[in-house]
């Protein structure tokens, strides 16, 4: 089962070296993480989605709190969240499959951002299961390279970490 | 002053006595500026040395222990010490020198990534970047070190940090936003943990090295004594109540007492205190029955479920949560299941018996430590000797019993036992007598260290037990490699006391039980260190 976890930090050196550490030790499997700033410069906030049974997520959960660099954990139950993933993905086209790509970025609302002779790139950001969605999409033809964020999530209503 | 004026001064002013360290080049500013400041500093022979040196003195003082050694080899020296104190939760501030800060990451002479290296053992690091910032560093190093569950912090100093000239400001509380341990025990559970204990029909205390960490010795016995629960303890619990205290049932575990393990297996309620209950204790896990119901009460909350499920978790400081449940004036158990295990206890007997080869370890143990002070400190060592230590060692109240629990260091003990000679003479009224007891192996690990004793007038009794063999290993060999011995051969090794001799220190080897007690008088009676090395046959068992 997935968790996502939001981590609030200190925003200051080795602090995500810690955190990364901390899961490669002690063997937690690490689906993404996402870092960003706050609205206070001097906190940062890891986003990080781990699979793994309750167990697990319990041990992830105590043994981020045991960080001192680290301010306040919290699991996130998917129903309570929002959550986001951006994705940039070039694929390789040619004039007869160019249409059906700008379908499929149309169907699938995405921005085209380039374009050349022989790609177009695409951004796109919606929940990851929509990405993954689009990724599958566009698997059919060649995608040349991709670039994808970790999850970010914020719980709904006015409740916050 | 300079940035290493500014590490001692706040060195001073956190009552630091002693340093245990070994210089090097980029820590020549820190001991430049040492002399005349009454903090006196110890000399090591190698620095892992200085590590177990500062963990043996934390253990008896009660704070942290303080080392210094230099970048590179000096500092990676120094992790395993840290490893160790980390694992067994014991404050330590180590103080690395590191090259200059404009070299950082260019893989110059003696640089060693020391803070990502010792990541994984350190409660905290820090890579000193302004030496204005020393102050609070040091203060915050020491607050980390020594509240919650305590462990080693490690302070580098790139050079140039040491010798840049600053001002010295140590006012300012330490406040660490992300860093707000639990002291007091939550309320709602503490009644839990009485209702618990009221309905139990064989309730049971596992205490672990949680008690002394919290200095909840005097406390512990209260505690039990007006519960009336029987008390087994893990590897680093033993001492939490004198050995033959009434409700003492010996040490759990792999290597512990049966009746302590049947106790365990019988107990419907089981109440941890300071205990993480590793594998070492892994008979625990397996012979806990499903319906036990499991009472944690640990200042780590990350402890509390993670070898065992929980049924009641409290988080706090194990002394503070001991004094709330009393508060409450729990009811005192009847005397049935304390005599059940007590019947249990007596009904063994200890195998003291003579040896026709050497002498009875397990016996020497029991003699030598009958015949200690009541408050000695007996560091045992890595091996054998740790588990002969162990399982027959006598501790009267006062008594400690010093030894590395979680990492299983090798040559821990003697470094450990300079340490917290040290600390008794700072921290005692009364000095307290102390030996470390090692195996050939452990003692082939740390004897340049018998230097140290020499140099700086630390009187630490040193006992050998002397097999030939890594006993241990050879005993997992006979029990599990159907006795195929590898490189378990001591052949070569000196005369443990011919090198103490060749250090100054005066020593006698014993061959019979006869000569060990003699050895033991002598011991006891001789101004300064000296080494008692006692034979033992290469085949005798741990348990």
């Amino acid at each position: 089962m997935k968790h996502t976890i939001a981590v609030l930090v200190e925003n200051k050196a080795g602090v995500l070296s810690r955190i990364s550490g901390l899961f490669a030790r002690r063997g937690f499997n690490i689906d993404s993480l996402a870092v960003g700033p706050t609205e206070d410069a001097r906190i940062s906030r890891v986003t990080i989605v781990v699979d793994g049974d309750d167990y697990m997520a319990e041990q992830v959960t105590k043994q981020l709190n045991k960080l001192i660099d680290v301010l306040k954990v919290r699991n996130l139950a998917d129903s309570e969240i929002t959550r986001r993933e951006l994705a940039l993905v070039k694929v390789k086209v040619d004039e007869s499959k160019r249409g059906e790509i700008v379908d499929i970025a149309k169907i699938m609302n995405c921005e085209i951002v380039d374009i050349s002779h022989t790609t177009l790139m695409i951004e796109f950001d919606d929940r990851p299961e929509r990405v993954d969605l689009l990724i599958d999409l566009l698997s059919k033809y060649s995608i040349v390279e991709m670039a994808r964020t970790g999850t970010i999530a914020l719980q709904k209503g006015h409740g916050s970490v | 002053m300079n940035g290493a004026q500014a590490i001692i001064k706040s060195l001073q002013k956190e009552g630091v006595t002693h340093i245990f360290g070994y210089p090097g080049a980029t820590i020549a500013p820190l001991y430049d500026k040492l002399p005349g400041t009454g903090i006196r500093h110890i000399l090591v022979r190698h620095e892992q040395h200085a590590g177990h040196a500062a963990g043996g003195y934390a253990r008896i003082a009660g704070r942290p222990g303080v080392c210094a050694v230099t970048s590179g080899p000096g500092a990676t020296n120094l992790l395993t010490a840290l490893a160790t104190a980390y694992m067994d939760s014991v404050p330590i501030v180590a103080v690395t020198g590191q090259v200059d800060s404009s070299l950082l990451g260019r893989d110059v002479f003696q640089e060693a990534d020391i803070t990502g290296a010792a990541e994984p053992f350190t409660k905290y690091s820090y890579l000193v970047k302004n030496a204005q910032d020393l102050p609070r560093i040091v203060k915050e190093a020491f607050h980390i070190a020594s509240t919650g569950r305590p462990g080693p912090v490690l302070i580098d100093v790139p050079v140039d940090v040491q010798l840049t000239e600053t001002k010295f400001d140590f006012t300012g509380n330490v406040d660490i936003r992300g860093y707000k341990p639990t002291v007091k025990g939550h309320a709602g559970q503490i009644k839990r943990v009485l209702r618990t204990l009221e309905h139990a029909q064989c309730p049971l205390i596992c205490v672990g090295g949680g008690i002394f960490a919290a200095k909840a010795q005097d406390m512990f016995a209260q505690f039990v004594e007006t519960v009336n629960i029987p008390v087994v303890s893990t590897l680093m619990g033993i001492g939490a109540l004198p050995t033959a205290h009434p409700l003492y049932m010996g040490q759990v575990g792999m290597h512990g007492k049966s009746t302590a393990n049947d106790a365990i297996s019988e107990a419907d309620v089981l109440l941890l205190i300071g205990a993480r209950v590793s594998d070492r204790a892994v008979l625990l896990p397996d012979k806990v029955r499903r319906k036990t119901k499991i009472i944690h009460i640990d200042i780590d909350p990350a402890e509390i479920g993670k070898n065992l499920d929980t049924f009641l978790p409290v988080v706090g400081d194990v002394k503070t949560v001991m004094e709330q449940i009393l508060s409450y004036r729990p009811k005192r158990k009847g005397d049935e299941w304390v005599g059940f295990l007590t019947e249990k206890k007596n009904g063994k007997s200890p195998d003291h018996g003579g040896r026709a080869d050497g002498v009875n370890p397990k016996a020497f143990v029991s003699k030598l430590s009958k015949a200690l002070p009541d408050r000695f400190i007996y560091c045992a060592d890595v091996g054998q000797n740790q588990l002969w230590s162990a399982g027959n060692i006598d501790i009267r109240a006062g008594g400690r019993f010093l030894t590395t629990g979680g990492m299983g260091t090798m040559g821990y003990a003697i470094a450990a036992a300079a340490g917290a000679k040290i600390a008794s003479e700072v921290s005692d009224a009364a000095e307290r007598f102390v030996i470390a007891v090692c195996g050939d192996g452990s003692f082939q690990m740390s004897m340049m260290e018998l230097a140290t004793l020499m140099q700086h007038g630390i009187d630490v009794k040193v006992v050998v037990m002397v097999n030939g063999k890594l006993g241990l290993v050879r005993e997992i060999q006979t029990d599990v490699y159907g006795d195929r011995q590898v490189a378990v051969d001591l052949a070569g090794s000196p005369d443990p006391v011919v090198i103490a001799r060749a250090y100054g220190i005066d020593g006698a080897a014993a061959d019979t039980m006869e000569q060990a007690e003699a050895g033991i008088r002598e011991l006891l009676s001789h101004k300064g260190p000296y080494l008692l090395a006692v034979r033992v046959g290469e085949r005798e068992s741990s348990l």
